[in-house]
């Protein structure tokens, strides 16, 4: 039997309340206009050129994604209590990172398990010792959402390397203000422009205690091969800081500077959008042409500030997000406000035994796998399918971990047929520097297969613009 | 500014110029092909045009026998010709992309509207596509870029490389163009001042858009001499050399009070145009117009030498 899904503006026969200017809105757009502002939109996108891949999703470089006109609505009260939840798990995490660099405590208490930590892949040990400027590794923390009620919020996963996507929540915003600025007057809704600004000061505010000016921040591309290449321009462009590849960037003495018109200009703060493994050649791979020699040198020795710093990874890795409400209780004192998907760890005995018995209730995942690849989604499997997969996960079991299926909202979104409700999660970008800070909105993706509940543009998603609704 | 950036949009517009330059030789060569043979030198005026803009050779290998067709193609639309007018507009958009942010939506606009409408010209059958129509359609689209240039972008540094770009580009091409008919078209010494080279002389006018600009700043007969004079020393003249090294000077000054630092390129290139403010057209002659030409584009190489030490590679202490 299929679950009931939370329909995020009808219920009970109702429209809920932050949705309901919206009804007439679309009850009184005819047909013919509404295929014309998606044309409208689509040639917007296409103009400004904007494409992306989210983070570890892949494809094609200069893919659209779909943009659904209809928006996605929080009020104010439902974001306040979001926005505790989301600044509680990234000041977690960042205090979790500070440890398990430095003493280790959590580890010492026995509430994480040292294997997960230190034998993680994404465990720098060239870091270890070392504690960046205020105490933060993970400066930006997307911390991907879903809703299965009212007040019923999950964490799927947390985003602490380069989350990528806020291009969109800017982009979005943008076009549905030039497209339906009636609906702007109407609803009260709660701007998002000022992230640029706040992600330059979040940057500056974590120079390294050498800089003695006003902090020059650059952003770190891979180049304009890169899937994000479009969002990496657009933010140095609206931070008003320069977008410098590797090869823009050098060591001398104890600092870090570019190459510009005018002759070397040091660096203080380094938003990079490139891999640990690409950063520095000569502490990572000696392979890497996208890099900067020596850039490891500086940064440990307090000449630079890389944001996220390296070694950041470990706190996002999935069989580490199990214990996240355990780093709240042990770091903050504080009792979870958002909670984790139940997991069973396929390492562990009981628990695998369990996910065999039930893999036809159950999501399956792979713990290092992304983008919606490499998983069993149980509900809607086949026998044959489900056989395979138990195969997969016995051959390799701490490979695996399992997580209940969810009923996931839905938004209504324009398809073919007129409108239809959709499922779809929530990604918001917490700031984290001098101050922890979180912009009133995020990425909504949307599945617009029907019935689908993977999100994921690479697998047909797309994406919404999302209100957050002044009081 | 990063020095890749100012990299990235000097090539932007010395690429743009090039394709004009391109375009302006096709147009030379289409002219020249109406023309009855003279039965020497060359076999035909377009493989004296494929010597001249030093793509022979990468020609013959690919299509063999000098066809007008084939010639367009290549000069066109060929992206094995590093310098067909296709590579051209290609690397000025791909430079642009790299730099978005530093350009006005009206400069990414109209570079990528060319690019755009260049690979929809590609899927047309070339019997639809006479040489003047692309010819036409190459210099349309360099004027709109150098409007939306000069119209939309700041008076920044970023302009200073964009302008520079182009004026490096302009004297080096109008020194080669002039060249090319002093030293290939035509076939021998013994048609210097016979109908053909006036002809040609009249050809290479027309290609650089200035027939009629001609004649109101000289009137009466044709001349070698008048019209080196116009396309070297005449300060009126757009495409003349001394106001293409006026240009650099120009932009090249700017910089340097910009940056408050004088500039090696910067007195290079003040040097070069004060010559060509001295210079008369007798001196030329008596030089060697082939070897004032050889001579001014050494010149030019290396300014654009000193400019991408200085400002474009970075590595400058």
């Amino acid at each position: 039997m299929e679950p009931t899904y939370f329909n995020e503006m009808y219920q009970n026969g109702g429209v809920r309340s932050p949705y309901r200017h919206l009804e007439n809105w679309t009850a009184e757009m005819p047909a013919e206009l509404r295929s014309l502002k998606q044309a409208e939109a689509e040639a917007l996108f296409r103009r400004i050129g904007i494409t992306f891949a989210v983070y570890g999703e892949g494809g094609d470089p200069d893919r659209l994604i779909p943009f659904d006109m209809f928006p996605r609505v929080f009020t104010a009260a439902e974001w306040a209590r979001l926005e505790r939840g989301i600044k509680q798990r990234a000041r977690a995490l960042n205090a979790f990172l500070v440890d398990v660099y430095g003493r280790g405590e959590i580890v010492r208490a026995g509430r994480i398990p040292a294997r997960l930590v230190y034998q993680n892949e994404a465990y720098e040990k060239a870091v270890a010792g070392f504690v960046p400027p205020r105490g933060v590794y993970s400066h930006i923390v997307g911390i991907d959402l879903v809703r299965t009620g009212p007040d019923e919020f999950f964490v799927l996963e947390d985003n602490c390397r380069t989350p990528s996507g806020v291009s969109y929540m800017l982009e979005n915003r943008e076009i549905m203000m030039r497209m339906f600025p009636a609906l702007f007057r109407e609803n009260r809704i709660q701007p998002v422009d000022r992230y640029p600004e706040l992600l330059r000061r979040t940057l500056q505010s974590v120079a390294p205690a050498k800089c003695d000016r006003e902090p020059v921040v650059v952003i770190l591309t891979p180049g304009h091969f890169n899937s994000a290449y479009y969002e990496h321009s657009f933010l140095a462009d609206l931070m008003g800081v320069e977008l410098v590849e590797g090869q823009d960037l050098f060591v001398e003495g104890e600092f870090v500077y570019m190459r510009t018109t005018e002759g070397p200009k040091k660096v203080d703060v380094i938003y990079r959008r490139i891999d640990d493994a690409f950063l520095d050649p000569l502490c990572f791979r000696p392979d890497s042409a996208l890099g900067v020699p020596g850039l490891m040198d500086v940064y440990r020795s307090g000449g630079v500030t890389i944001c996220s710093a390296p070694g950041a990874g470990v706190a996002d890795d999935k069989a580490i997000y199990t214990f996240v409400p355990e780093m709240i209780r042990f770091y903050l004192g504080e009792t979870p406000i958002l909670q984790n998907v139940p997991t069973w760890q396929c390492g562990k005995p009981e628990d695998l035994k369990h996910v065999l018995a039930h893999l036809g209730e159950l999501v399956v995942k792979e713990v290092h796998g992304s983008g919606g690849y490499g998983m069993l989604v149980g509900p809607r499997s086949t026998q044959e399918q489900i056989a395979r997969f138990a195969e997969r996960i016995l051959a390799d079991p701490a490979n695996y971990i399992a997580q209940p299926t969810l009923a996931l909202s839905t938004v209504p979104t324009f398809v073919e047929e007129g409108i239809a409700p959709r499922h779809v999660d929530l990604r918001p970008y917490c700031l984290v520097g001098e101050r922890v800070e979180l912009v009133p909105g995020g990425l909504t993706r949307v599945a617009l297969k029907e019935g689908s509940l993977v999100v994921n543009s690479s697998q047909g998603g797309g994406v919404k613009d999302t209100w957050v609704l002044a009081e | 500014m990063l020095s890749r950036t100012a990299d990235n949009l000097y090539w932007i517009t010395r690429y743009m110029e090039r394709a004009e330059t391109m375009a302006r030789l096709l147009d030379v060569g289409g002219r020249m092909a109406l023309l009855p043979s003279t039965g020497e030198g060359f076999h035909s005026e377009w493989e004296s045009l494929l010597q001249a803009s030093g793509t022979a050779e990468g020609f013959a290998r690919k299509y063999g026998d000098p066809v007008q067709r084939n010639i367009e193609s290549y000069f066109f639309f060929d992206l094995d010709n590093p310098s067909s007018i296709a590579s051209c507009i290609t690397r000025a958009r791909e430079n642009a992309r790299i730099v978005r942010g530093a350009l006005t939506t009206q400069v990414w606009d109209t570079l990528n509207g060319a690019f755009q409408e260049i690979r929809a010209l590609e899927r047309r059958p070339r019997s639809e596509l006479d040489l003047s129509s692309l010819t036409d359609w190459t210099m349309r689209h360099s004027a709109l870029l150098r409007g939306a240039i000069d119209g939309t972008q700041l008076r920044k540094d970023g302009w200073d490389f964009l302008k520079l770009g182009y004026y490096l580009e302009r004297a080096d091409n109008t020194a080669r163009l002039i060249d090319v008919k002093y030293y290939v078209l035509l076939p021998g010494v013994e048609f210097v001042g016979s109908g053909l080279d006036n002809y040609q002389w009249t050809t290479l006018l027309r290609a650089m858009s200035a027939q009629r600009a001609f004649h109101w700043a000289y009137g009466g007969e044709i001349s070698a001499r008048k019209i080196a004079h116009f396309l070297i020393l005449n300060i009126q003249s757009p495409r003349s050399l001394r106001s293409s090294v006026e240009g650099m000077t120009e932009h090249l000054d700017r910089l340097a009070r910009g940056y408050q630092r004088s500039s090696a390129a910067q007195s290079k290139s003040r040097a070069l145009l004060a010559e060509l403010a001295e210079l008369e057209v007798k001196d030329i002659f008596d030089e060697g117009l082939h070897e004032f030409l050889t001579r001014f584009i050494g010149e030019v190489a290396a300014l654009a030498t000193l400019i991408h030490d200085t400002y474009l590679s970075g590595d400058q202490a």
